[in-house]
């Protein structure tokens, strides 16, 4: 034990290991004073410290040195010292700090959730929820992009990408070509794809899981149902290329889509290949385990549509409004 | 006239070759260090000069290299930052284009001092010129034996390499350079680790600015305690300013730290004063990043003191009335000058530079950038100021590099100078497209500074 740090996020205590990040600390104790995080990955070498939602204040540095950091810090890149106290929702200047990245983020976003695949279970929208402020004072284009299709399973839409750099660091990391990385600069800068080489890599379509948006979906699923309309079961199946260990979302009989599991930071527990995820889609291909635990906080456990008015930033948006207002009823009549 | 030490031959005919600068008395520190000194002795004296890093932030070269960690089996590096992009900063083209030798004999000089064996020159990708230059003086030093194997048969060895860059702003913050030498996209990196633990292909590192290694050739030459008696307090030495806009005089010249800003702009010696015949509005005194100040207010500190060129006295007062040094890009604006138009031109050279990864700089540099364009062509809004005051605070502090900071500063430090010409644009949108808004108050002697009240 004595080799353990001891750190304070927000009055709560907790020894960890020596090394371990701020945020990591923040979720060994949990609740609701874990930072949000966009960017960071656990699974992925090198993730973390873009996205600078998961900034927090360091009001001690150490019991060695206390005078506190002079600036807010990504408690995803920051190591705990023994004796660091750092506050997160206890601070005002960091949950306006928080405030500001959120709308950052958003002003460049197309914020077309209704029409989005990813609502209901996209980071970007939760985060707006929580921090988001009622309208946007952005008030100039939206920056856009075409949609590229990357080989035939899966979408960039380009257009909603928060430059998180996940699926960059999954093409390094996880398969076995990197197939893809970032062109151009500043809010010009995109995503960009080798398309030839892409559609033979096994593990390709892991980049649609580690995408924290709607930017990188599932060709094979779009736009056949909400997520909050399936249900999602834990399955496996032996799989020669990967552990097998997916999640199943069916919808009636059906298996319309197939992922990995998520833990409630929304990564994946194993990786899977692209076999299992897009080419096993009956009930047969699978041992089914049972139904997957989703978070309470999730839309998809809420499985209505109260829950989903649409996010406070749009509220103010005729267009999108009247794009949503289909949904409404639809969930009404359900 | 004030003392040169970097620039002191930079007339002498042919002092870009070998032979002639050598004959000036070119390659002494390099003999020097290498017959008589060890590494240790270098930092040492490199310590007690004083000198502080010429890049912008003005961190002390000495301890910056003591910092260096020295693991076994691990090869160091010295790179030199030659991106030199800040707008309004052009004095390290000049001294690489003048006075070649002096780089490199310091390159040799600190690359010995830091025990590095490799080490390289990162010149800003438009220099195409400058990097020939470099290259042909790179022979030439080793032709005569001061560069490769066993330099002057000490027993030293050292290769120079010059490296293009990659077109970037971006790539002269020193984490982002490393990435961009290793052949990668030019981000920063997230830090810690800095540099000095792990840096280039993860081995100590240390990046110096071009005139920061300029400058540790005459103060090897002359001793540290020579070099740290120019100058004022614990702005050492001298420093090379790139003066220009509205100026009768504007170009490269090397102060002694410590000149009045008045005598810098209206002496002959420097830069001959406003030219046209006008008034001065404002300057920036440190190349684009740094606060812009109205002419009051550089000329004057608060307490009623002359403003110095020098990192203490151009800070004083903080961002509410002072400024930086950075660089040394000394940009004079007169009274026909708008400040408002040139706001919106940094905001927009910072929105085009920002290396988009993290989301403070990357979509907040765009948005003032659209503001202040809003704002110059006449469809700006009051409340428009305040949402740049906003967006620039959520920048400031809460990104990955100091870009961020960059972005903002010019644009938080012109509203907070000069508000009035901000809301003139707004409340007279067709009198600000015909004409400018001039001089105004802005160069209104200050109030007397208030009596501290004794308690
Ligand atoms: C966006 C940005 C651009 C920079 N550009 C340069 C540059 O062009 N030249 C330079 O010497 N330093 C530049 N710097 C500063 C470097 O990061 C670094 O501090 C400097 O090279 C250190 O050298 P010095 O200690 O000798 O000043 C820049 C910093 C930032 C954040
Ligand atoms: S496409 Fe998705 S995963 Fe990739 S950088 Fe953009 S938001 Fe992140
Ligand atoms: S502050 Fe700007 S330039 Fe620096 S890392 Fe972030 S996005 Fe890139
Ligand atoms: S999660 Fe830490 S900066 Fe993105």
């Amino acid at each position: 034990m004595s080799d353990k740090v001891k750190v304070t996020i927000d009055g709560i205590s907790i020894d960890v290991e020596p090394g371990t990040s701020i945020l990591n600390a923040a979720r060994q104790i949990g609740g609701d004073i874990v930072p949000p995080a966009m960017c960071y990955y656990s699974k992925l070498q090198g993730s973390g410290g873009k996205c600078r939602t998961c900034l927090v204040k360091v009001s001690k540095g150490s019991e060695k040195d206390p005078r506190p950091m002079p600036k807010l810090v990504a408690s995803c890149r920051t190591t705990v010292m023994d004796g660091m106290e750092v506050q997160n929702i206890t601070s005002p200047e960091v949950v306006e700090a928080r405030k500001g990245v959120v709308e950052l983020l958003l002003i460049n976003h197309p914020l077309d959730c209704p029409i989005c695949d990813q609502a209901g279970e996209c980071h970007l929208q939760d985060l707006s929820y929580e921090h988001g402020s009622e309208a946007t004072r952005y008030e100039f284009d939206r920056r856009t992009f075409d949609k590229i299709d990357i080989g035939d399973k899966i979408q960039l839409h380009m257009t909603r990408c928060i430059l998180c750099y996940r699926c960059v660091f999954t093409a390094d990391q996880i398969t076995d070509n990197r197939v893809h990385g970032i062109l151009g600069r500043g809010d010009a800068a995109e995503i960009s794809t080798y398309i030839e080489k892409a559609v033979d890599n096994d593990f390709s379509g892991n980049v649609i899981d580690v995408c924290p948006v709607g930017a990188l979906t599932d060709k094979t699923f779009r736009f056949k149902n909400r997520v909050w309309f399936t249900k999602p079961v834990d399955a496996h199946r032996d799989c020669p290329k990967c552990s097998g260990k997916v999640a199943l979302w069916y919808k009636g009989e059906d298996v319309i889509r197939v992922t990995a599991r998520k833990d409630v930071y929304g990564e994946v527990e194993e990786f899977i290949c692209n076999d299992c995820r897009f080419e096993h889609k009956k009930t047969s291909d699978w041992v089914i385990e049972g139904p997957r635990k989703i978070s309470p906080h999730s839309v998809i456990s809420a499985n209505h549509y109260e829950r989903l008015t649409p996010p406070s930033v749009v509220r103010k948006n005729p267009a999108l409004l009247e794009s949503n207002k289909e949904q409404f009823e639809r969930v009404t009549k359900l | 006239m004030g003392r040169k030490l970097l620039l002191e031959n930079i007339n002498v005919p042919g002092i870009n070759t070998f032979d002639v600068y050598r004959q000036k008395g070119g390659y002494r520190a390099v003999e020097k260090v290498l017959k008589g000194m060890s590494p240790e002795d270098v930092v040492e004296e490199v310590k007690k000069s004083g000198l502080r890093g010429r890049g912008g932030a003005g961190f002390p070269t000495g301890m910056k290299w003591s910092f260096l960690a020295k693991p076994e089996g691990k090869p160091r590096y010295l790179v030199c930052n030659g991106d030199e992009s800040e707008p309004g900063t052009f004095k390290d083209r000049y001294l690489m284009t003048y006075i070649p030798h002096l780089l490199i004999e310091g390159m040799i000089v600190s690359s010995f001092a830091l025990g590095a064996n490799t080490s390289y020159i990162y010149v800003r990708g438009e220099m195409m010129p400058q990097i020939r230059i470099l290259e042909k003086a790179i022979a030439e030093a080793r032709n005569a034996g001061f560069l490769g194997k066993n330099i002057l048969g000490s027993g030293y060895d050292l290769e120079l390499y010059v490296q293009p860059g990659g077109g970037a702003y971006i790539c002269g913050e020193e984490t982002a350079l490393i990435e961009s030498l290793e052949g990668k996209r030019g981000n920063p990196r997230i830090k810690p680790p800095f540099p000095a633990i792990s840096g280039l292909y993860n081995c100590p590192t240390v990046v110096n600015n071009v005139e920061s290694i300029a400058a540790t050739v005459p103060i090897i030459n002359d001793g540290g305690d020579e070099y740290a008696k120019l100058g004022i307090g614990r702005s050492t030495g001298t420093k090379l300013i790139s003066a220009s806009g509205n100026l009768n005089k504007p170009g490269v010249y090397e102060i002694e730290l410590g000149v009045p800003v008045e005598e810098f702009i209206y002496s002959d010696e420097y830069c001959g004063g406003i030219a046209n015949g006008k008034r001065l509005k404002a300057v920036v005194a440190g190349g684009s990043s740094v606060p812009i100040l109205p002419a009051n207010l550089i000329l004057k500190t608060l307490n009623g003191e002359n403003r110095l060129m020098s990192y203490e006295s151009l800070a004083d007062g903080g961002f509410a009335s002072g400024t930086m040094l950075g660089s040394g890009g000394f940009v004079a604006f007169d009274e026909d000058q708008c400040i408002v138009r040139n706001t919106w031109n940094y905001a927009r050279f910072y929105h085009h530079e920002s290396c988009g990864q993290c989301s403070p700089c990357r979509e907040g540099t765009g948005w003032m950038e659209k503001v202040l364009h809003r704002l110059e062509y006449g469809h700006g809004k009051l409340s428009d100021i305040d949402l740049l005051v906003d967006v620039s605070k959520k920048i400031e502090g809460n990104t990955i590099c100091p870009l961020g900071d960059a972005a903002a500063w010019p644009v938080a430090s012109a509203i907070r100078h000069f508000r009035d010409e901000f809301e003139w644009h707004v409340s007279r949108p067709e009198e600000a497209m015909d004409r400018n808004y001039g001089l105004a108050h802005y160069a209104d002697p200050l109030p007397k500074p208030e009596a501290v009240a004794a308690n």
